[in-house]
């Protein structure tokens, strides 16, 4: 019974990254959702509203053309973020579009803050689910030393 | 211990470099898949899984009653950071090709 569970399942690819960072769920917050912010250890900058089934567009900044593009799927502000995900030319293909949770849990014992992102309905083997998976450790140890030290890691460093 | 200790001490064990071997092949995995073809018992992988999660090596999510486990390879990015800089990056890179192309050669 696995055997047939895992044969639906298996065409998507998943992906769960989780940081420890030492600041706020407000910082950590903004950090995600703020383009000036997310232009300085990212190098690109998240933009939208960020209301429910709003767009959102990861943009280089300076440049008048969007990387990925989205929409807001969930919000609850300092904790939960879920949108789609993809290239623009690939928007109007579900096939194509993944999606993108960010939960972050404050723990506050250590005044620290458990940031984990999945990153699911991936094309199994697709550019993107490779791109992404050397993407995301990067983008999350930069975002982690710039919360915690005010410098992302110098390749991302603009 | 701090947490960068935490994760070289997992990485220090042949079984938990296999496990996350095996995660990186296929992302997700249950327990049981897991134990599949490795010659110790549940319990002991149960153990190297939790050493593993304790070094945030590995994350976990819930899967209805099954938890599924997942690489989590940002502990690892931090380490290879604080030591490759960025314009060593592309060197090392075409010295790591180099090397597989020549060892692809002689085999």
């Amino acid at each position: 019974m696995t055997s047939s569970l895992k044969s639906t399942v298996a065409t998507k690819a998943e992906f769960v990254y989780v940081t420890y960072i030492q600041t706020t769920a407000e910082e950590a917050w903004k950090a995600l959702t703020q383009g000036d912010i997310t232009r300085q250890y990212w190098g690109y900058e998240n933009r939208s509203d960020w209301k429910r089934g709003s767009n959102w567009e990861h943009r280089k900044a300076g440049e008048d053309k969007a990387t990925l593009v989205g929409k807001v799927e969930e919000v609850n502000p300092p904790h939960r973020l879920v949108m789609t995900w993809a290239e623009p030319k690939d928007a109007g293909d579900p096939a194509k579009v993944s999606r993108v949770s960010f939960n972050i849990e404050p723990l506050e014992s250590q005044k620290m803050i458990r940031l984990t992102v999945i990153h699911d309905q991936l094309e199994e083997g697709s550019k993107m689910a490779k791109d992404i998976s050397q993407g995301w450790p990067r983008v999350l140890s930069s975002l982690k030393s710039f919360l915690e030290t005010g410098r992302a890691l110098e390749t991302w460093s603009k | 211990m701090t947490d960068r200790d935490k994760v070289f001490k997992a990485l220090a064990d042949p079984t938990r470099r296999e496990l996350l071997d095996r995660l990186s092949a296929e992302s997700g995995q249950t327990l049981s898949a897991l134990c599949e073809g490795l010659a110790m018992s549940r319990q002991a992988v149960t153990q190297h899984l939790e050493i593993l999660e304790a070094a945030n090596l590995v994350a976990s999510l819930m899967q209805g009653r099954e938890k599924l486990h997942y690489l989590n390879p940002v502990p690892i990015y931090e380490v290879f950071d604080r030591w490759i800089r960025k314009f060593e990056k592309p060197r090392l890179r075409a010295l790591g090709n180099f090397k597989k192309q020549l060892e692809r050669g002689r085999t």
